[in-house]
């Protein structure tokens, strides 16, 4: 190397300074974005100014405060104590868990439901598979709020009480809603139930632990015996250590109602089979483009290396399938919680319906409103981080 | 390799083609592989069809053999009392099909909702014709709509005038779901651009936007417009509730469509980018000849998709008491003398809703299969 | 195209006199829908033979050689595999799958599994061998391939010649006696049909009784203890590669090589 270096060899890029003219690019760019954020800023500053004012003028104090008076509102069902001595925030709490209430049971049947219909349509059987064809294409051509008018309408004209539809023993159906016997929930139920939980967790180590001894020695071990007892045996075993109680409330008509076993209100089935039937129908064309999009290469490979059909479906199929159905289904159970809010429009009392009712009474229009945003916000952002968290953990095989 | 094919056809087979051992074709062996091709296959046929000619009877029983489809006096609802659970009481339909399809509007003057909605289809059969994909498109909706609105209002040309006030039925959801898209998606296109945008106070407003409103249900945009909107502007200043559920079924669709017009943009090869971009042209110049044209026609399909969508989820402003068509269903109804007759309405309502909504599934299914074999 | 490796001197046959069959198919008819594609074929294959199935699109080749492991089913006549018949019982079914291995013309590699964990997945699940045991042959295949680096890759990241090569090795973990090659250089671009090849002849010199369809003619001289010539369902002619090449009889074999040669 020679000692001399040529100095232009050695430069680095020049800093570039911005030109405060039109012709550069950035100081464009920054005047674009000044502009465009005052404008909505003002926008912004001005309805918030007109709102004051007509606040003011209306004499409507602002602020959440109004939630601890007294409610008086009266609520039909409720999974917490409730009454209408309670504060607005005791009954808006009861609006969220009756929201909750039907869309976890809703997500669960509509993706039951769904995953069926889906499987379905790709039936060998022609008769099948035209059946799912046609139910998903009308069930997706009707506006929801329609189905669930319509469900509401049939289910209130059921008959009475006394002509309740009663096609198994114990369970009635009329327009008071569906009632079913239950079980006189005690300590030992709860505690079968923890165990249960718990035995999920378990089996989810279970698993990796008996996946991990295969790898060692090469033996499969059965998965099932570990399911049954965890799932099945030690429940039961605890619910009978604590005396095994067992009282079944068998519903039975006194007067002009039922009163014992469980109660579905018309209102919540109504509002349940509408958004179970009608997000179904979504699911099922997720599902059907999930396992249309594995290849049949897929299958055949897999069975010429010997493994057997349930193998395939487990080690191959599946873990490819669900790479594409689980982002759309995602938003498939968002849809389904967001539609949960027509509850108001056949009078179940979810989060929109109490939280219209408080503004109603309260005058408190911007905090009633905000409170319902808030809440769904809530339930969305949870919904899709858990879901992104598992797209995650199933995409890591990708790539 | 492969697709070499041999042009032996005439040479004679050493050994004669035979028929199966089995029948393989005609409509037996169809009913064999596709109904029967197992017991649990034959089973679930057997069952399924015998629900189904079971329920098609008691169906069409129902709605067609044992209904009533008129009343005496137009308003004496015993007979069809009488037959509650066994025939249907079309009747209801019969009396009430012109509130049901143009709510209050003068019933000498339905012609014009009902000349509003034909053009509103009209428009509609115009703009999923290929042949319209052109700028002229945009001319054709601005004159219609005009002519749309100058229908309804009237107030010129010899027209009564008639206030918004007594509009309803079909003509408000066409109103609804059709202004709708066509200020959405012009907000849409804006805003997914923006969010593509590497400014990023712009992309950050975007952003803030549509995941806000994809966050919330329809349901509390209506109740926004409903109850807060007198809030936000300034005394004195009022707009009719028709204009904010419409202004908020506009936030609420461009949120959804700036999505669809988003994965458009994405697909779009980054060459076409850098061509432009070699060709020293703006980012307006670039965007409106190159970009949108291309990333626009590979969206349609799950446009129209999105389209259908709020069609549909037009019926919630019945919940903040517009009169749209389920509105005007729903209040049909509501007479004591017609009270209980719900379902015949709602499925009158649901042909209506679903022949809207199966025509334009099917046309965007259409296009989808189109597009996919253009591009194999 | 047809002659991508240059024919080098035969590699010279293993099959023993006295090799027992490993391959029996006796008459065998199969249609789809009232299509006859497959028209009494009757063909053995010795243990440590190698034949190369050839003919024209539609002539029912891969049909023929799908039907040895059953991804297609047979309607009249018999397969035995390995003194295993081909019939409605798994167990049968699953003994010929191990015995068997196949590589396809689109690789079907499993795209969510690393290249490792292809190869791995069979030796694990159905022959029952330790992770451990299974990863280290794996290895030797793959270095036996010539992609033991690629391990830890993804399929989606390989080149198609790659692919086919780990597919290759995939198929040879299960230590089949017997390797189907349904095309397996027809997906692939000129550059990397020789890479297959090559593996394929080293796999006939360790003395693999190996099924192909192809039209890979240099591979078929060098390598062939025998050619079979399908049209339309139904075997035409076999014999040598020296005998069906210089010396075809029928003159469907003549039309098909002289179409082969123009280079289609």
């Amino acid at each position: 190397m020679s000692s001399t270096i040529d100095p232009r060899l050695l430069r680095t890029p020049p800093k570039k300074g911005i030109r405060l003219s039109w012709a550069d690019e950035r100081f464009r760019a920054i005047i674009w974005q000044i502009l465009i954020v005052g404008i909505v800023v003002t926008i912004v500053w001005w309805l918030v100014r007109n709102t004051q004012h007509n606040l003011e003028v209306r004499r409507i104090a602002t602020g959440f405060g109004f939630l601890q008076r007294e409610a008086g509102l009266p609520i039909a069902e409720s999974l917490i104590e409730y009454t209408p001595q309670n504060s607005y925030l005791v009954a808006l709490t009861v609006g969220v868990l009756n929201t909750l209430k039907v869309a976890v049971v809703g997500v669960i049947l509509a993706t039951i439901l769904g995953t069926m219909v889906g499987i379905a349509r790709l039936s060998k059987n022609w008769l099948v598979a035209k059946i799912a064809a046609v139910y998903v294409e009308v069930i997706r051509d009707l506006p929801l709020l329609l189905q669930l008018l319509f469900w509401y309408t049939i289910l209130q004209s059921l008959p009475g009480p006394r002509q309740a539809i009663n096609p198994v023993s114990g369970v009635f159906l009329s327009n008071r809603g569906l009632k079913l016997p239950w079980i006189d929930w005690q300590g030992a139920h709860t505690a079968a139930m923890w165990v249960f939980v718990a035995g999920c967790i378990a089996l989810f180590f279970v698993r990796a632990e008996l996946r991990k001894r295969q790898y060692a020695d090469g033996q499969p071990r059965a998965m099932w015996p570990w399911a049954l007892g965890l799932l099945g045996l030690a429940p039961i075993a605890v619910w009978a250590a604590m005396g095994a109680p067992w009282t079944v409330d068998w519903p039975a008509l006194r007067g002009f109602n039922f009163s014992g076993g469980v109660n579905m209100s018309p209102e919540y089935f109504a509002l349940l089979i509408g958004l179970v039937t009608y997000t179904a129908g979504f699911i099922a064309e997720i599902v059907r483009a999930g396992i249309l999009a594995v290849q049949q290469g897929q299958w055949e490979a897999a069975e010429a290396l010997g493994l057997r059909r349930p193998q395939v479906l487990k080690l191959i199929v599946l873990p490819q399938a669900l790479r594409v159905i689980i982002p759309p289904m995602t938003s498939q159970f968002l849809n389904l919680t967001k539609n949960s809010s027509l509850a108001v429009a056949i009078g179940y009392q979810d989060i929109v319906s109490i939280a219209n009712t408080t503004l109603n009474q309260t005058g408190q229009a911007i905090e009633g409103i905000a409170i319902i945003m808030g809440v769904y916000l809530t339930i969305s952002l949870s919904i899709s981080l858990f879901m992104n968290w598992y797209n995650a953990r199933i995409a890591l095989v990708e790539r | 390799m492969s697709d070499i094919t041999l042009g032996t056809a005439a040479v004679p087979l050493t050994t004669p083609s035979r028929t199966p051992p089995v029948l393989v074709a005609g409509p037996v062996a169809w009913m064999r592989t596709n109904l029967f091709s197992g017991w649990f296959s034959t089973a679930v046929t057997l069952a399924l069809g015998y629900l189904i000619i079971t329920r098609a009877i008691s169906f069409i029983d129902w709605a067609f053999l044992s209904a009533v489809w008129s009343v005496p006096g137009g308003n004496q609802t015993q007979v069809c009392r009488d037959m509650k659970g066994i025939g249907a009481c079309w009747a209801v339909i019969t009396e009430k099909h012109r509130f049901i399809l143009f709510g209050t509007y003068p019933f000498d003057e339905h012609w014009r909702p009902a000349l509003a909605c034909l053009l509103f289809v009209g428009l509609y059969v115009v703009s999923a014709m290929r042949r319209f994909w052109r700028k002229e498109l945009a001319l054709i909706w601005i004159g219609m709509l005009t002519a749309i609105g100058i229908l309804m209002w009237g107030g010129i040309l010899g027209l009564s005038f008639v206030p918004q006030e007594r509009w309803g039925g079909l003509p408000i959801t066409l109103i609804l779901s059709t202004f709708g898209l066509a200020f959405a998606f012009p907000l849409s296109i804006l805003v997914a651009l923006g969010r593509r945008s590497k400014m990023p106070a712009i992309k950050m407003l975007c952003v803030l936007y549509v995941e806000l409103i994809r966050g919330v249900p329809l349901i509390s945009l209506l109740f926004m417009a409903s109850v807060m909107f007198p809030l936000f502007l300034p005394e004195g200043m009022n707009i009719d509730k028709l204009l904010r559920a419409q202004v908020a079924i506009i936030l609420f669709a461009g949120a959804y469509l700036a999505e669809v017009v988003r994965a458009g943009l994405q697909a779009l090869p980054k060459g076409q980018y850098e061509a432009a971009d070699a060709m020293g042209l703006t980012y307006w110049q670039k965007t409106s000849f190159i970009v949108l044209p291309q990333a626009l026609k590979t969206v349609i399909p799950p446009l129209v998709n999105t389209f259908i969508g709020f069609f549909k989820d037009t019926s919630l402003v019945l919940i903040i008491g517009i009169f749209d068509l389920l509105t005007a269903g729903k209040t049909a109804i509501v007479e004591p003398a017609w009270q209980g007759f719900g379902v015949e309405v709602y499925v009158f309502v649901g042909v209506i809703y679903f022949l809207f909504c199966y025509a334009m599934s099917k046309y965007s299914q259409g296009l989808e299969a189109e597009l996919n074999n253009r591009r194999r | 195209m047809s002659d991508t490796i240059e024919a080098g001197p035969h590699i010279g046959s293993v099959v023993r006199a006295d090799a027992p069959p490993a391959i029996v198919m006796d008459k065998v008819n199969k249609w789809f829908g009232a299509l006859h594609v497959l028209r009494d074929v009757s063909l053995n294959v010795a243990l440590g033979e190698r034949v190369v199935v050839c003919g024209p699109s539609g002539s029912g080749k891969s049909t023929l050689i799908r039907c040895i492991n059953r991804l297609e089913q047979h309607q009249e006549g018999r397969i035995v595999v390995e003194g295993n018949e081909l019939t409605d019982d798994l167990r049968s079914l699953d003994a010929i799958r191990r015995e068997v291995g196949m590589v396809f013309q689109s690789f079907n590699l499993f795209p969510h599994l690393t290249i490792l964990e292809n190869c791995t997945l069979a030796p694990i699940w159905v022959r029952k061998m330790p992770k451990a045991e299974a990863e280290a042959l794996a290895m030797e295949y793959l270095e036996r391939v010539k992609i033991p680096e690629q391990a830890k890759k993804y399929p989606g990241q390989l080149s198609g010649g790659q692919q086919q090569r780990v597919a290759i090795a995939r198929a040879l973990c299960m230590k089949p006696k017997i390797m189907l090659f349904d095309e397996p250089t027809s997906a692939l671009d000129p550059e990397m049909i020789k890479e297959v090849l090559d593996t394929m002849v080293g796999l006939a010199a360790d003395g693999m009784t190996m099924v192909c369809v192809t039209h890979e003619m240099g591979f078929a001289r060098q390598v062939a203890d025998r050619v079979v010539f399908m049209d339309r369902g139904e075997i035409v002619e076999s014999g040598t590669p020296t005998d069906m090449f210089e010396t075809p009889k029928t003159d469907r074999l003549k039309l098909f090589l002289s179409q082969i040669l123009r280079g289609h």
